[in-house]
């Protein structure tokens, strides 16, 4: 075994002294009804005092698991074996009481969801001090008031005096996690766990959030273990990268070493699956002609001036999700839809199809005036439209069969098709979309993400619709199944021909198939183009700091970006709070 | 690309559907206590189910006879061959009348959890599904059943429907009422927050998107995935209609003996007996009910224990690590998910808080492309 990456204790060290933390030759396995499945197989890992590891991985890959293993918070179905020495003492064999002497105090956590880790009935203070109470329960409520302060202010919440007597959901998603490391600060501790602590926030939140996590290393020296999936963050911030695949570590280097120089084949596959703004354009490729081809295409969706306002409850104002925008999709055009939460780019989608109302402007699909819509008079239409859903395991009625799935928009539109020519389309589609027929007679649950979202496309495409609304249909999906989704959309678009509206957060992803994006900023329009122009020449200073915070998988050149982007943070107002 | 997790994303080949019956996947999945619970809780029902449907052929003698081949059976007679079970205080035959008295009962819970599961299903994936003034409307009134003891509102019915003493099926109908209308509350709130969230899903929306219509989306895809704690409610139904039918015997509202037999109305003639120390005209219909309800009772709590994943007991592992249950309460990243109807029998290995041993066992289910 000695020689294989991620075996050999000494290689790629951090520091030279005595570890931090230690894990060796760790196994895990889960009972389940099917048996035991093994989560991690023979990992070893070093952390030395001020280290940023980074253990990348794809879902099932154990990284979760691993780290996890380390503050004991496996479930009662796990069976450990192995060893991890956190400052010399083992946890795997630690007792409760020990285990949670360690907890805060040595190890911290920061979780992936920021709002459902922190309770939503106490005050902040109240929550920090929680921990602060467990280790020093002698503590006085003005004491921990205290900390609570001192702790928000290092991790940069304005006005922390006041501040701390807020509850939860009276921050933003990115000041709650910000809370969150300032909990795992105020305990000092010396391990921060940090479980994909960016993937639920925006991307220019994301970038302060990393910062701060660099900050807190530099300044308070504490070490850090970072689980995530996204080679851009991890290009960001780590100095030491451990690839994980089915449970073993396949690659162990620094980060510098393994972005310029991967050596294991998966980790190359990973790298080169992630996908860059300008390395395969969809608009870069078009030629003026395409281009000028493209633009006298008939009119299939037109905005003008659409607004989208949910009407508020009895005492607050109505929230206004789309503002007034205006925008073209003609036939066989992707356009893209490029915004954070809460910009309204969803809201945009889900009008077209009316799972919202329109409420201002006018917004028509194939000629039909969306505002005021009736389902009766509308319905003909529904046939010509496909929508893709962002969550591939929610979007399927789990107790159908797949068939029955991409059947059903056939059972509704095409009743007299005989079911034998029927059964015929749903394997065409199933071949279209690269699944065996036989799939056709299994059940969502026994799909992976990807195949169930290639399902999705299937069911969106069994009309042969004209417009495909697709709602962020590869952000639930591992990167190096996004790469082979979002290939076969490229296909299956060039092959139907249809007009799409691509709603994405991803920038990189949206400069892949769109020919003209659009970018949403709180409900308005700020930037429209072809896409190359947007993305590679940005006019708007929202769209600048946009492309700026997109972390790229390169350390040399993220660390490049990130001097670009700190200098324009700081000319723009925080965005935050603008709008 | 996944050698170690085929295991699990190949999934199941299913098995032959009489395997994925509600109680018999249960039974095969279970172990240790569980498995015994529930086994018990089939026994008893069972026994009371055949008790009921062959009651002719088990009792020796009809429930209102006091005679057999012209001889009388005499008064208060302590258990002899003729009797074994003794007479009452009316001269019935106590086994006769506990054998046919599991009719009764059975006809009861049939009736009652019919009603009360058509009408509160019913009522609840409608009013979820269009929500408005409908929705408010249902709910504020069965919210307002929630303050009528059953039992007062069973006197009340069985007096409107049949003047107090009375008929077998009047007997049973107002028993049967009575329960409906204080179950189909609950029928209707677990329906009613099942359809309102998986109306958000988005597999309903796409159903929408398609231009599904709204019937096929009502009974097609929503009541198909909103059945999954309807067995627990089913259950406490079923055991609450055997005691309010009882009950009302007990009272004096039930059946005349002379219709059917029924075990709270001997009960009630038992009272003085057992200060006189004949215990068989009490113990037996008493026990009768004790296990009726004790059998349903168990089957279906363990039926509700097996549905969720965190509460079914597995084939035990080598060595588990025993702290996880006081860590996950402490660390404020598990979110408390109290009485949340998880995973169905055959979503995966999965279905644990959405944080711990879910992303594990949900991640591996989710492996790359075949």
């Amino acid at each position: 075994m000695t020689g294989e990456p991620g075996t050999d204790l000494t290689s790629h060290r951090f520091g030279t002294g005595e570890p931090l933390l230690q894990i060796k030759d760790l196994s895990i396995s889960f009972a389940t009804d099917r048996g035991d499945v093994p989560a991690a197989r023979g990992v070893n890992l070093v952390l030395d005092e001020g280290e940023i590891l980074a253990i990348v991985g794809e879902s099932g890959s154990g990284k979760t698991v691993t780290a996890r293993s380390v503050l004991g918070l496996l479930p009662e179905t796990a069976t450990t074996t192995g060893a991890i020495l956190l400052r010399g003492q083992d946890v795997v064999t630690m007792s409760r009481a020990q285990l949670r002497r360690a907890r805060g105090a040595d190890v911290s956590m920061v979780f992936q969801e920021p709002s459902s880790a922190l309770n939503p009935v106490y005050p902040i203070w109240w929550q920090l001090g929680e921990g602060l109470r467990a280790h020093d329960p002698k503590l006085t409520r003005a004491q921990l008031k205290e900390r609570a302060v001192e702790a928000l202010r290092i991790v940069g919440i304005p006005d922390p005096e006041n501040r701390i007597n807020r509850y939860p959901h009276e921050f933003s998603g990115g000041q709650k996690q910000r809370i969150m490391i300032a909990m795992a600060l105020a305990l000092g501790t010396k391990v921060i766990i940090a479980d994909e602590p960016t993937t639920a926030l925006d991307v220019t939140v994301q970038a302060e959030i990393l910062q701060l996590l660099r900050d807190v290393r530099d300044n308070y020296g504490a070490s850090i273990i970072l689980i995530t999936h996204n080679m851009g963050v991890v290009a960001d911030l780590a100095d030491t990268v451990a690839v994980m695949h089915d449970g073993v570590i396949v690659e162990r280097n620094t980060a510098q070493e393994l972005f310029d120089n991967p050596q294991d084949p998966y980790t190359r596959t990973l790298l080169a699956a992630v996908p860059r703004i300008g390395a395969a354009s969809a608009s870069g490729r078009m030629s003026e002609t395409d281009r000028a081809e493209l633009a006298g295409h008939e009119v299939i969706v037109e905005a003008r001036g659409l607004e989208v306002t949910y009407p508020g409850r009895l005492g607050t104002k109505p929230f206004r999700a789309v503002r007034g925008i205006d925008f073209t999709i003609r036939a066989g055009e992707v356009f893209g839809l490029v915004g954070e939460s809460g910009s309204g780019k969803t809201t945009t989608g889900r009008a077209i199809v009316g799972l919202e109302e329109t409420t201002g402007g006018s917004l028509t699909v194939f000629g039909y005036e969306m505002r005021r819509f009736r389902e009766r008079t509308f319905k003909p239409l529904r046939k010509d439209i496909g929508f893709v859903f962002q969550d591939p395991a929610t979007s399927f009625d789990p107790q159908l069969t797949i068939g029955a799935c991409i059947a059903e928009p056939l059972q509704v539109h095409a009743r007299d098709l005989p079911s034998a020519e029927r059964r015929r389309r749903v394997h065409d589609l199933l071949e279209a979309v690269q699944l065996p027929a036989a799939y056709a007679d299994r059940y969502p649950h026994e799909l992976s993400g990807g195949q169930r979202q290639r399902v999705s496309l299937a069911r969106a495409l069994v009309l042969r619709p004209r417009l495909l609304i697709a709602d962020e249909p590869t952000s639930a999906l591992d990167v190096s199944v996004q790469a082979t989704v979002l290939e076969l959309f490229q296909q299956l678009q060039a092959e139907f021909g249809f007009a799409c509206l691509f709603i994405s957060h991803d920038l990189a992803v949206v400069d892949m198939l769109a020919h003209r994006i659009g970018v949403l900023y709180h409900g308005r329009l700020v930037e429209e183009g072809i896409g190359r122009d947007v993305l590679q020449n940005p006019q708007h200073p929202y769209t600048k700091r946009l492309v700026a915070s997109l972390p790229v998988p390169d350390p040399a050149e993220q660390a490049r970006r990130r001097e670009e982007f700190r200098i324009l943070d700081a000319q723009l107002p925080a965005a935050d709070e603008m709008g | 690309m996944s050698q170690t997790t085929t295991v699990v994303a190949e999934g199941p080949s299913r098995a032959p559907w009489y395997l994925r019956l509600p109680v018999i996947a249960d039974l095969r999945r279970s172990v240790g206590l569980q498995r015994g619970m529930l086994i018990v809780g089939l026994v008893l029902t069972a026994l009371l189910v055949l008790t009921a449907i062959f009651a002719p052929l088990i009792a020796p003698y009809g429930f209102a006879a006091s005679a057999a081949d012209g001889v009388g059976f005499g008064t208060q007679q302590a258990p002899n061959p003729t009797n074994h079970w003794g007479t009452t205080v009316a001269g019935y035959d106590v086994l006769s009348r506990v054998v046919w008295g599991a009719r009764t009962a059975v006809l009861t819970i049939i009736t009652s959890v019919t009603m009360s599961f058509v009408i509160g299903v019913l009522l609840g994936l409608v009013s979820g599904y269009v929500g408005g003034w409908f929705d408010r409307i249902c709910t504020m009134i069965t919210d307002a059943v929630y303050a009528f003891p059953s039992l007062l509102l069973a006197i009340v019915l069985s007096i409107v429907i049949s003047g107090g003493q009375s008929s077998a099926a009047g007997g049973i109908m107002s028993a049967a009422i009575s329960i409906t209308v204080v179950y189909v509350p609950q029928y209707f709130r677990v329906i009613r927050a099942e359809t309102v969230r998986l109306k958000a899903e988005p597999f309903v929306e796409a159903a929408r998107v398609t231009g599904v219509p709204v019937r096929r989306t009502l009974f097609g895809h929503i009541l198909r995935n909103a059945t999954r704690t309807l067995p627990l409610i089913f259950t406490l139904n079923a055991s609450e209609s055997i005691l309010t039918l009882a009950g009302l015997g007990f009272i004096g509202f039930g059946i005349e003996p002379s219709s059917a037999a029924e075990w709270g109305y001997d009960l009630n003639r038992s009272m003085t007996d057992v200060t006189s120390g004949m215990w068989w005209t009490a113990i037996f219909p008493g026990l009768a009910i004790v296990l009726s309800v004790l059998g349903i009772t168990l089957m279906g709590e363990s039926m509700n224990d097996l549905n969720d994943p965190r509460l079914r007991r597995r084939r035990a592992p080598k060595k588990t690590r025993a702290a996880a249950p006081a860590a996950r309460a402490a660390e404020p990243g598990a979110p408390a998910r109290a009485e949340a109807p998880t995973g169905s029998a055959s979503s995966g290995p999965a279905g644990d808080g959405p944080e711990g041993p879910a992303r594990a066992a949900d991640d591996t289910d989710d492996t790359k492309e075949a």
